[in-house]
């Protein structure tokens, strides 16, 4: 089971409140997560990564472990904490304009 | 007894402002979509319960709305949660937010860059929809106007959208460039008398016609100078503001351009200009009378690097002449200190009998005119920065 922890509006979009829990099949990295994460909130699809490029979008970052995982490749296995449902991976948004 | 329901987007949610006929007392409901930008919310001719809103985000991108029941509650109409978002075969099932510019030979050539604001050719990219105009005839037809500039149609309630490639790719796409916010379209005007005919405005490349259901276009720029451009009567790179029209008199526009307000009576083949005696004539909202297609309104701003009205004094102008002769409307309006401005989509009309006229404020008023302008109050004062209004009557 991975925790997942939604900027607020996207867990207004996806109706949610608090931490989604998701069953993911395969190796846990951020794409597999983003994955099962659309699948289960189709809403949410294209807010996190864009349609075509599947870029994440440049005002969101993805942290676990107290590290930007960002710029990792999106296909880079999560740290064990994250696999074992000890610590959550967060969905960030910047914190700029108004 | 009939009544209105006026839709207003703002920079933090939508706000729906309802009332009776007399347009006396309000009911605020919001914010609906609260923290999210609201560019356009905009109600179906055919069905005044189904409305469309363009939610928007530099964060998270473009989330349509959609509601059946007049603004009660909202969902996005592509794919419900729990549902596979894929349909037999793998196939993507329709996105409500997914909107990818058409680039195919077969139908409106491959057209991947537009000029940009230092002269360079640069890729088109999508922003966010900047207008949702309704079919006049069907609830579940309805396109939108985006940024970077394109006109997409969906005919399933908004679950899928496809680009009517036709328009970037008629040939003067390249020469198209951003404005001051962005390189939008954000006008859409449809003609009730020829379900065939479409306007478009861009900024900044100007207004352009259909005369095939979106199929293929053509610049209708005749007319408009814009001293600010390399050549001023080029046939595109105009910043056109705003082009409205009265369903009785299809072949006659009314536009405000960055400069100038201009009029046509040929449907966009020629314009000239019917600026008059307004005070200036920049400014971003025009809009034409429920029931006398020669009044007009505009609100004047001062000038494209001062966008608040000219000394202070909030004054729509009102024409009974198609333009030229402009009459300043005041009573009820801050006639002191008073430095918003109204963006082009925020000033509508209401069909009432006497016809009513409302308009956004960037300060978070929303005016409305229950006697076609004599008089003026505001619905509510306090509003995040007002993107659009729009104004449904009821029976």
């Amino acid at each position: 089971m991975i925790r997942v922890v939604l900027p607020p509006h996207l867990r207004g979009l996806a109706h949610v409140t608090g931490e989604v829990q998701l069953d993911v099949d395969v190796q846990p990295t951020v794409r597999a997560v983003v994955d099962a994460l659309e699948s289960r909130y189709p809403m949410l699809r294209g807010t996190i990564r864009d349609h075509v490029t599947q870029q994440r979008r440049p005002f969101l970052r993805f942290f676990a472990c107290e590290e930007d995982l960002s710029h990792e490749s999106p296909d880079a296995p999560l740290p064990d904490a994250v696999v074992s449902g000890k610590e959550p991976l967060l969905i960030v948004g910047a914190i700029a304009g108004g | 007894m009939s009544g209105v329901r006026v839709l207003v987007g703002t920079r933090k949610g939508a706000f729906i402002l309802t009332s009776d006929g007399k347009r006396a007392k309000w009911d605020v409901s919001g914010p609906h979509f609260a923290g999210w930008e609201l560019y356009h919310v905009k109600g179906s001719p055919a069905d005044p319960q189904r409305i469309y809103a363009s939610q928007t985000s530099g964060w998270f991108g473009q989330v349509i709305q959609r509601s059946d029941d007049g603004g009660k509650t909202w969902h996005q109409p592509g794919t419900p949660p729990g549902e596979s978002t894929t349909g037999p075969g793998g196939a993507p099932k329709g996105e409500s937010n997914k909107f990818v510019y058409d680039t195919s030979e077969k139908t409106g050539k491959p057209l991947t860059t537009h000029q940009f604001y230092d002269g360079n050719q640069h890729p088109w990219e999508f922003k966010r929809v900047w207008h949702l105009e309704p079919s006049l005839t069907d609830p579940d037809t309805v396109y939108a106007g985006v940024e970077d500039a394109a006109l997409f149609r969906s005919t399933d309630g908004g679950k899928s959208w496809i680009e009517l490639a036709g328009l970037r790719g008629h040939g003067t796409g390249p020469q198209w460039q951003p404005g001051a916010g962005g390189m939008c379209l954000h006008t859409i005007v449809l003609d009730r008398s020829n379900p065939q005919r479409i306007f478009v405005a861009i900024s900044a490349a100007g207004a352009f016609r259909s005369d095939d259901s979106g199929k293929t276009w053509r610049p209708i720029n005749r007319g408009l100078k814009s001293q600010y451009i390399p050549n001023p009567e080029a046939e595109v790179g105009h910043c056109v503001h705003r082009i409205a029209l009265h369903p009785s008199r299809p072949n006659v526009l009314f536009m405000q351009k960055h400069w100038d307000v201009m009029r046509t009576d040929n449907a966009g083949d020629s314009w000239t200009e019917v600026s008059g005696n307004l005070p200036t004539d920049f400014g971003f909202v025009i809009d034409v009378h429920a029931h006398e297609p020669d009044t007009v309104y505009v609100i004047p701003i001062k000038s494209d690097g001062e966008h608040f009205p000219p000394d202070g004094k909030l004054r729509v102008y009102r024409s009974r002449s198609g333009g030229n002769e402009w009459e300043a409307l005041t009573r009820g309006l801050p006639q002191q200190d008073c430095y918003v401005n109204i963006l082009r989509d925020a000033m509508a009309v209401d069909s009432l009998d006497k016809c009513g006229i409302y308009f956004g404020t960037t300060g978070g008023q929303v005016y409305a005119s229950a006697d076609a302008g004599d008089n003026w109050a505001p619905i509510v004062r306090d509003l995040p920065a007002v993107l659009s209004v729009e104004v449904q009557t009821l029976p």
